[in-house]
């Protein structure tokens, strides 16, 4: 298509002849075709960002068929239910006492990450300390990373509890997950939900 | 009188750059890319802030697909995974012949009972994909992707030792080499929209064999 050959058509009105001029161009256009083709399908079957894998550590069986479970300060505990979110600060508290009650949330801006960002103060401002230290060159990383390690493991840190209902998606569950890692939650405990906290959603949600 | 001579016709167009241009292209996308693996089934994973490297020498991943199935893969030395596949034939007395083992050899997921598994291999790749199966049993009464997860986890172990020593020996004096790099790793790969209470399932499979960090599969998102 690049090239179209002349048969005199245009010198008609001369009625002159000349001897035809043989090229010396090779058509490079199939060629094209062939390399664009190939382009395509290397294109299409490829995949550039390799998946990632996030690290998150269960709690070991033993721990939790405890029937009797160590009194956490400082913790907040979430409950996940399909597309929602709901919290709850400090130890469940069914009937007796101040009773415990639900809190909405979610995963915008204003959602989990504020709270978080707020309850786990401490923890972020050491990071910071931290880091400041880290890019004046006061100390190695691998000093950094166990520094934050053991402010996370301070009672001041806080502590977290997710729970899941039988609707939960697990997107929602990882989403909750990355919002406790960019918080640098340092306790994470994905645990079973407890028949007072199911019906304590199900009123919820209603 | 002197005539201007005009060009006539149609100018030819030279592909030459063109063609350059192309196949510099073409040698890129063949030379950067990792091709995408022909997984069984096709699932949307979701997005976090974690930026770790998925294992690829080392790795023991369950899927769970939308409709909460699970499939098995164990990567890694062809060793490991025959032994994996020989243990759990001995195990459920599955019929599979030669061929059996060299067409699981081949594939990367698996997707169904030990009942299935010859059916199931003897069909094809795409085949493979609209088999009719509820996925690798993995209740109570008949988990069999514990025996899956224990086996391989077991052969990887053995065969991360002699890997370890050898990288050890054929280490040049300043290379580190890190034995956790031979270790197995634990991935689960889970669809976004499947319900959490699916994946749980293979999350307390891993935990009933006291393996309890796991990683999961997402891509990356931009930290904000």
């Amino acid at each position: 298509m690049a090239q179209i050959v002349e048969n005199g058509g245009g010198d008609s009105g001369k009625g002159k002849k000349r001897p035809k001029k043989s090229s010396t161009h090779v058509d490079m256009t199939p060629m094209v075709d062939l390399a664009f083709l190939l382009l395509t399908f290397f294109v299409l079957t490829s995949t550039f960002s390799k998946p990632k894998v996030m690290s998150l550590v269960y709690p070991a069986k033993e721990i939790i068929d405890n029937p009797n479970p160590p009194k956490i300060k400082n913790a907040i505990t979430f409950l996940i239910t399909k597309d929602r979110v709901f919290y709850y600060k400090g130890e469940f508290n069914p009937d007796d006492g101040p009773k415990t009650e639900l809190i909405e949330t979610n995963f915008g801006p204003n959602g989990v990450r504020k709270l978080l960002a707020k309850e786990n103060e401490y923890v972020i401002r050491e990071k910071l300390k931290l880091d400041g230290q880290l890019t004046r060159k006061e100390i190695v990383d691998s000093v950094a990373k166990q520094k934050l390690i053991e402010a996370q493991k301070t009672p001041q840190a806080l502590k977290v509890l997710v729970k899941t209902d039988l609707k939960a998606l697990c997107a929602n569950f990882i989403d909750l997950i990355d919002e406790l890692y960019i918080a640098n939650i340092g306790m994470i405990a994905p645990v079973d939900i407890m028949k007072d906290e199911q019906a304590l959603i199900d009123a919820k949600i209603k | 009188m002197a005539k201007i001579k005009m060009p006539k016709g149609t100018p030819t167009i030279d592909m030459t750059p063109m063609v350059d241009l192309a196949f510099l292209l073409v040698t890129f996308f063949m030379l950067a890319a990792n091709f995408r693996s022909n997984e069984p089934v096709d699932v949307n994973i979701p997005s976090s802030i974690g930026d770790e490297e998925v294992p690829e020498k080392t790795l023991i991943l369950v899927t769970v697909d939308k409709g909460g199935r699970l499939f098995f893969n164990v990567t890694g030395d062809s060793t490991v995974r025959k032994s994996v596949f020989s243990q759990m034939v001995k195990k459920y007395n599955a019929k599979v012949d030669n061929s059996h083992l060299e067409e699981y050899l081949k594939i990367t997921s698996i997707g169904c009972s030990m009942a299935e598994l010859p059916a199931y291999l003897s069909t094809d790749g795409e085949g493979r994909k609209k088999f009719q199966t509820l996925g690798i049993p993995a209740d109570s009464t008949n988990n069999q992707l514990k025996d899956w997860i224990y086996f391989a986890d077991i052969a990887m172990r053995e065969y991360g030792k002699t890997a370890f020593l050898k990288a050890k020996d054929e280490a040049k004096p300043n290379e580190v080499v890190n034995p956790k790099d031979f270790l197995p790793k634990y991935v689960l790969k889970v669809e976004g929209q499947a319900e959490y209470v699916r994946a749980k399932m293979a999350i307390e499979t891993f935990r009933d064999l006291n393996l309890n960090n796991l990683h999961f599969v997402t891509s990356l998102e931009n930290k904000q």
